[in-house]
């Protein structure tokens, strides 16, 4: 992959990509919720690898950022690894599996335990941008039915669940109305972190690298997961269960098993959170 | 329908062209034209002029050969085409002011999720052919604002087996249903919100005999029990005489005839209508 950093500019990009970029981020912000398009570029990484995310990243990181990068809440998987290694080489700045300690995190499916706060940016990646393509191919179409907030589709898909499993059975990517004006997928993290996406202190911006869309919801916006009357919004419930390295509840645990015995157990899905609270404990003589 | 009813639907001078038109046909002279088709720029007139009222509770039949612009008129109807020009108003609707065709994209949306129901000859532009049949009836119910499943389920339910739909088969792609079935649940469909005027473009077109009759039946049965306005579109005169009350007969995108079904085949006027009429005989 990358060999020296001197061969680019900073943050690979020329700075006119860089503006580009950051001006239909700019338009995102300005509409909570609505898909911007914009003109992805090539990148060192195939498209469906987080390079919508990866563009958005890189248009805004300046030197003394400090970044986080997260696959599926691990920060050593190989995709985050790449993803880390690249802005590393071409930027030279620091880097930290610490949410706290981040200014810019790059994630795939997870929003991290640790609260986000103010001035934060969190990009997220995005594979499909469109809640209603499901229910409408057309594109045209789509941004009719956005333009007129009609949302019918959003609404159809769920009943349709309802219907076919007697509950909401989407995994992930439950669709969101942001700021009472468009419905949003919120890229496919599960039901459990939509909810931290209301009135969020930090800044989420999505990007969809293939689909050429970047879209956000500014801090303190209003987002809502949509559900019916008698269905209501329910996240993934972990209730009774506790993470078996670090004791945590509450969050969001894979369940796993132990290969000898066949026995199920929960762990953090979010690898730097569960160590943070280990060595935490241990500087605690906890354990 | 009773004289002194004012109608639920007024259309007037509803003109639909495909294509801008030219010198040449602007002024619609017969010689210069191939039917409602212009040589000259390839424009086609496809509603002329048209202009009716459908009155509470009355079937309105519409019946003219392929091409007279039966299907143009009800795509226009329903807000699936933009007219070129002309007015309608319902008269439930904003007191009867308002010209439909000037409304928002919005309001027109409302107006077909709570007024009108349609229910097209192709079962493809009706309904979601890969979800669920009682799905296909929640998504006008949704549109219109329902946000309850149980309160949609039921009444999913209630119009299917209305439409004789066994109630196992509910959660079924209506992809998997035959002909006949997908125009009984494209009826139940259009029925789900109560509205006060049904548009039926060629429903029993395509289907066997013995089928056609059946669904000519329920739409029957089910216009008393509702009393509902219905406008109902065919070539096939054996269908209008069947159900509709008043017939408006159409030639080349105009309304050349129309009257009481009744009268129209007994006294056709217009030599084309005599042709019609004979024809069936
Ligand atoms: N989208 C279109 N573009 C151009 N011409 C059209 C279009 N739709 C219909 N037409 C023409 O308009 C005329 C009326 O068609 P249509 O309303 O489908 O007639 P009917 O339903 O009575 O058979 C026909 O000549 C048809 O070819
Ligand atoms: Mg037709
Ligand atoms: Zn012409």
């Amino acid at each position: 992959m990358m060999t020296t950093a001197t061969a680019y500019n900073f943050a690979f990009f020329d700075e006119g990509s860089k503006r580009e970029i950051r001006r239909a981020t700019l338009k995102a912000i300005s509409i909570p919720g609505y898909q911007v398009p914009f003109a992805s570029r090539e990148m060192p990484i195939a498209r469906g690898w987080g390079t919508g995310g990866l563009q958005l990243t890189l248009s805004l990181v300046g030197k003394n950022d400090t970044m986080k990068v997260i696959d599926q809440g691990a920060d050593e998987s190989v995709n985050a690894v790449n993803i880390k290694k690249l802005i590393e080489n071409t930027t030279g700045i620091g880097k930290t599996d610490e949410t706290s300690e981040a200014t810019i995190i790059q994630s795939r499916h997870r929003i991290p335990e640790v609260p986000l706060t103010k001035g934060q940016i969190l990009v997220l990646q995005v594979p499909l941008p469109e809640p209603l393509r499901a229910f409408e191919a057309s594109e045209l179409e789509t941004k009719k039915l956005h333009a007129e907030k009609e949302y019918s589709g959003a609404w159809l898909m769920l009943f349709e669940q309802i219907m076919k499993y007697g509950n909401m059975a989407t995994d992930a990517d439950h669709p969101v109305m942001v700021e009472n004006r468009y419905v949003m997928a919120p890229s496919p993290i599960p039901r459990f972190d939509n909810p931290k996406m209301n009135h969020s202190d930090a800044l989420i911006l999505l990007g969809a690298g293939r689909e050429k869309k970047v879209y956000a919801v500014p801090p303190y916006t209003r987002v809502v997961s949509l559900a019916f009357q008698d269905h209501p919004f329910e996240p993934e419930s972990f209730e009774g269960e506790s993470c078996k390295v670090c004791g945590a509840n509450s969050v969001f645990m894979d369940e796993l098993v132990e290969e000898e015995s066949g026995e199920t157990y929960y762990q953090c899905n979010d690898t730097s959170y569960c160590i943070e609270r280990l060595n935490q404990a241990q500087e605690e003589g906890a354990l | 329908m009773n004289e002194f009813d004012s109608p639920i639907l007024s259309v007037r001078h509803l003109n639909k062209q495909f294509g801008n038109g030219c010198e040449s046909c602007r002024t619609q002279n017969p010689e210069q034209m191939l039917k409602n088709y212009c040589p000259v720029c390839g424009t086609v007139y496809a509603c002329k002029d048209v202009s009716f009222d459908v009155y509470p509770g009355e079937v309105l039949g519409i019946v003219g050969e392929s091409g007279s612009g039966k299907s143009t008129l009800m795509k226009c109807l329903y807000f699936d085409q933009e007219v070129t020009s002309g007015v309608a108003y319902i008269h439930t609707y904003k007191d009867g002011k308002k010209n439909l065709f000037e409304e928002s994209g919005q309001y027109k949306r409302y107006i077909r999720n709570h007024l009108m129901g349609k229910v097209y000859q192709n079962p493809i532009l009706g309904l979601k052919m890969d979800f669920s049949s009682i799905g296909n009836i929640a998504e006008k119910l949704i549109s219109a604002g329902e946000r309850h499943v149980g309160t949609m389920e039921a009444r999913g339910i209630e119009l299917l087996d209305h439409v004789c739909i066994p109630i196992h088969r509910s959660k079924e792609a209506p992809k998997n249903f035959s002909g006949g079935m997908q125009q009984r649940v494209q009826i139940a469909k259009a029925l789900s919100n109560k509205p006060p005027l049904l548009l039926l473009d060629e429903v029993t077109t395509g289907l066997d005999l013995s089928v056609q009759a059946s669904v000519l039946d329920l739409i029957k049965n089910l216009q008393r029990e509702l009393e509902i306005s219905i406008v109902l579109v065919s070539h096939d005169l054996g269908v209008i005489r069947m159900l509709a009350d008043r017939t408006l007969v159409m030639l080349e995108g105009r309304v050349i005839e129309q009257g009481l079904t009744d009268q129209i085949l007994e006294d056709p006027q217009h030599q084309y209508t005599q042709q019609l009429v004979h024809s069936l005989l």
